[in-house]
């Protein structure tokens, strides 16, 4: 091989490399107008000159799904989900999952039974591993981790059909949650060492001060799983809170609660919010829960986002009326 | 003190009657020692108690606490077992004492097994479901047939091992510690009932502690929910694997004390029955409930030598026995009636906790 031959290819790596740089524009651009015209765009343009600054690009505003509240504004946000989905055999339970939560903001994924919602939940704490998208937790990108290690992260979530620590005490199952906030290793616990007393006691004041927030201080040493219904989902929020997140996943906190029970909860999120400084992104069907605290809503339905917005805005969108009144139909 | 006692969580009061349980069995066997009252077969069958209670509670660490069910505890003796008898002969020159020695040597047939453990547990825990079960029996059948063909000696030079015949040694004098099939031969008798009670100790107070450590919550909570413990950011394979090996170490130290209270042993001594034995120990006390172990494997040792006299029912009435319990244990209406007869009668004015919620006290969870 010559050695003119080789500088030349030198430079047509550098041009290609250049032109690497250019992919987030490229990106943006795809996502725009979808795959098949930005492709035919592309084939015109390089079919002109590959080593000439490409003079044809059409650059289009990115249609940003960012909607947050004004104070989380210059924020990272707490949460960004961009064109996440799964697939279950055949069936693509989530597709193109957009949401932007921001950094204090109480934020709903509503939709009707089977939409998917609790399975972007499982997404999000990775139960499941996504088969496409990305997701940032607080600009951090979570791909590949284990459901501890995004916990660990700052994501905390309770579960639709209730998974307490059923044969525990409450304070135990609270303590459970405390696990990366005090540390004490298996030594010091198994001999007694000065470290493990330490350790209990601050597990101890932790938990104790945790329960306080939903006033279950003075039922520390029930056994959870003989707490009535509305308590334990109470209990689950206290032990998710425990984790110290900076996303609290609610997976129909309201589910089997009377109505004061409920407009307690509301008050509860709402104070959990202003006292943490947490986002929360709730599952709900209670529609009076869900528009009464949220400040952004996702609809979904057959595992696609159909509308999103602030309750108002939801509450007029043609297809949400659709999607809910279609459900009414098949159950009656 | 009294006050101390009465201001404790039902947890560490629970802990404590164990304690004061064992202490007073300790007391009593050794007031009818001295009275010369216990007959002969029952003082031989001391140790072995005390391994059992030991090869029960720890046992019961992996299969109420952490909710795995494991079908060979008893490979784990035999490592600890093989292992304490040559490290007992290898030591012999440089700790004369017989009772350091002893303790030496359960130490590394203690940790020997643990190591099996480990390396068992690496494959095995990240997977779900009953592979533990299936693993552990392999394992359990795969050490005794390994230890079936091993041939170990000492002598001047050092310990020896073959796996083909006492010839393959190539000794130079000395003498043969295991010899194949025939097992471990002419074994020093180091073990005591002292040590065994010590033991006991030693393997309650691992546990417990454990049990009510931030560790001891991670695993129990693993298995009273794996998705949740997960989602509370545990590291689920680390606190499986965690009970794994402590209960293997604890197994380890037993089986060397329980060869060193014989002249000899087979390796076919530490087969799946003698597992099984152990499961029925844990199932029968209680799954999580470690009194319930150290008072079953008691019971079950000795029921079949006082049942000697009348040996021809001997079998039977022991069958019996276990049909029964199970039967006791398992029947909700039966433990309803406990409960309720058990919430009455510890209604004292301090115990305001709800009565008959937990009604082995904080450790029952089966
Ligand atoms: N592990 C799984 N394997 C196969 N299909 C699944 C799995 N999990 C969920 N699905 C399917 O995905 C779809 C969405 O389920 P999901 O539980 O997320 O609904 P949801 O919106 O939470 O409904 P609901 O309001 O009833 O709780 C359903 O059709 C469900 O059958
Ligand atoms: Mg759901």
């Amino acid at each position: 091989m010559g050695l003119q031959e080789k500088l030349r290819r030198e430079a047509r790596t550098l041009a290609d490399k250049k032109e690497a740089k250019a992919t987030p524009e490229s990106k943006a651009a795809r996502a725009a107008e979808g795959r098949g015209t930005y492709k035919a765009q592309q084939a015109a343009a390089t079919g002109t000159s590959e080593k000439k600054r490409r003079v044809g690009t059409k650059m289009v505003p990115l249609p940003s799904d960012y909607i947050v509240p004004e104070r989380d504004a210059y924020l990272t946000p707490a949460l960004e989900c961009r064109h996440l989905g799964i697939d279950f055999g055949g069936l693509h339970a989530v597709e193109n999952f957009n949401l932007t939560v921001g950094k204090t903001e109480i934020a709903g994924l509503i939709g009707p039974n089977g939409a998917g919602k609790t399975t972007v939940f499982n997404l999000l704490t990775k139960v499941y591993q996504p088969t496409r998208g990305t997701i940032l937790l607080d600009g951090m990108d979570t791909a590949h981790m284990s459901t501890d290690k995004v916990c660990q992260l700052g994501i905390a979530r309770t579960f639709q059909n209730i998974r307490l620590f059923p044969s525990l005490t409450v304070e135990e199952n609270v303590m459970i949650g405390l696990h990366n906030q005090v540390r004490c290793g298996m030594w010091s616990g198994i001999f007694r060492a000065p470290r493990y007393w330490l350790a209990e006691r601050e597990f101890h004041r932790k938990s104790l001060e945790l329960l306080d927030v939903f006033g279950m201080a003075d039922q520390a040493d029930a056994v959870a799983g003989s707490l009535p219904y509305g308590a334990q989902r109470r209990l689950e929020i206290v032990r998710a809170l425990a984790t110290d997140p900076k996303v609290l996943l609610l997976d129909e906190p309201a589910a089997g609660m009377n109505p004061s029970e409920t407009s307690d909860l509301m008050d509860n999120i709402i104070k959990i919010r202003d006292q943490f400084q947490i986002a929360v992104l709730l599952i709900e069907h209670d529609m009076d829960l869900v528009m009464g605290i949220c400040e952004g809503i996702v609809v979904l339905n057959f595992g696609k986002v159909i509308a999103k917005g602030t309750p108002d805005q939801v509450q007029a969108n043609p297809q949400v009326i659709e999607a809910y009144l279609g459900v009414q139909d098949e159950e009656a | 003190m009294i006050e101390r006692i009465k201001k404790m969580g039902r947890a560490s009061k629970s802990d404590l009657i164990t304690y004061a349980l064992v202490a007073a069995a300790f007391i009593i066997v050794q007031l009818l020692l001295m009275n010369g009252v216990i007959t002969s077969s029952l003082r031989g069958q001391l140790v072995p108690i005390c391994v059992y209670i030991v090869m029960a509670m720890s046992l019961n660490l992996v299969v109420g606490i952490s909710g795995e069910l494991s079908l060979g505890h008893a490979g784990f003796m035999s490592i600890g077992a093989f292992a304490g008898v040559v490290a007992a002969s290898a030591l012999t020159g440089f700790i004369g004492a017989p009772i350091p020695r002893l303790l030496a040597s359960m130490l590394i047939g203690g940790i020997l097994a643990g190591a099996a453990g480990f390396l068992i547990g690496i494959p095995v825990m990240r997977l779900q479901g009953d592979y533990l079960a299936i693993v552990t029996l392999a394992f359990g059948e795969i050490i005794k047939n390994i230890l079936n063909n091993l041939y170990v000696g000492i002598d001047g030079a050092g310990i020896h091992i073959s796996f083909t015949s006492v010839g393959a040694l190539a000794m130079d004098g000395g003498k043969v510690i295991i010899n194949g099939p025939q097992g471990a031969v002419d074994i020093e008798k180091l073990s005591t009932f002292a040590i065994g009670f010590a033991l006991v100790v030693f393997a309650l107070a691992v546990i417990l502690n454990l049990v009510r450590s931030r560790s001891g919550r991670a695993i129990m909570a693993v298995r009273d929910n794996r998705i949740a413990a997960e989602s509370v950011g545990i590291n689920t394979t680390k606190y499986r694997m965690m009970a794994f090996v402590v209960s293997a170490f604890l197994a380890g130290m037993a089986g060397a004390l329980y060869a060193m209270n014989y002249s000899s042993i087979v390796p076919k001594k530490f087969d799946f029955n003698t597992s099984i034995l152990v499961l029925v120990f844990v199932v029968l006390g209680g799954m999580g409930n470690i009194r319930g172990s150290i008072i079953s494997a008691t019971v079950l040792t000795i029921l079949p030598e006082a049942l000697r006299p009348i040996a021809d029912y001997r079998m039977l009435l022991y069958a019996i026995v276990l049909i029964a319990v199970m039967l006791v244990s398992n029947s909700t209406h039966l433990r309803m009636l406990i409960d309720s007869l058990k919430a009455r009668l510890r209604r004292d004015p301090d115990d305001d906790g709800p009565a008959g919620e937990a009604p082995e006290g904080g450790e029952n969870v089966g």
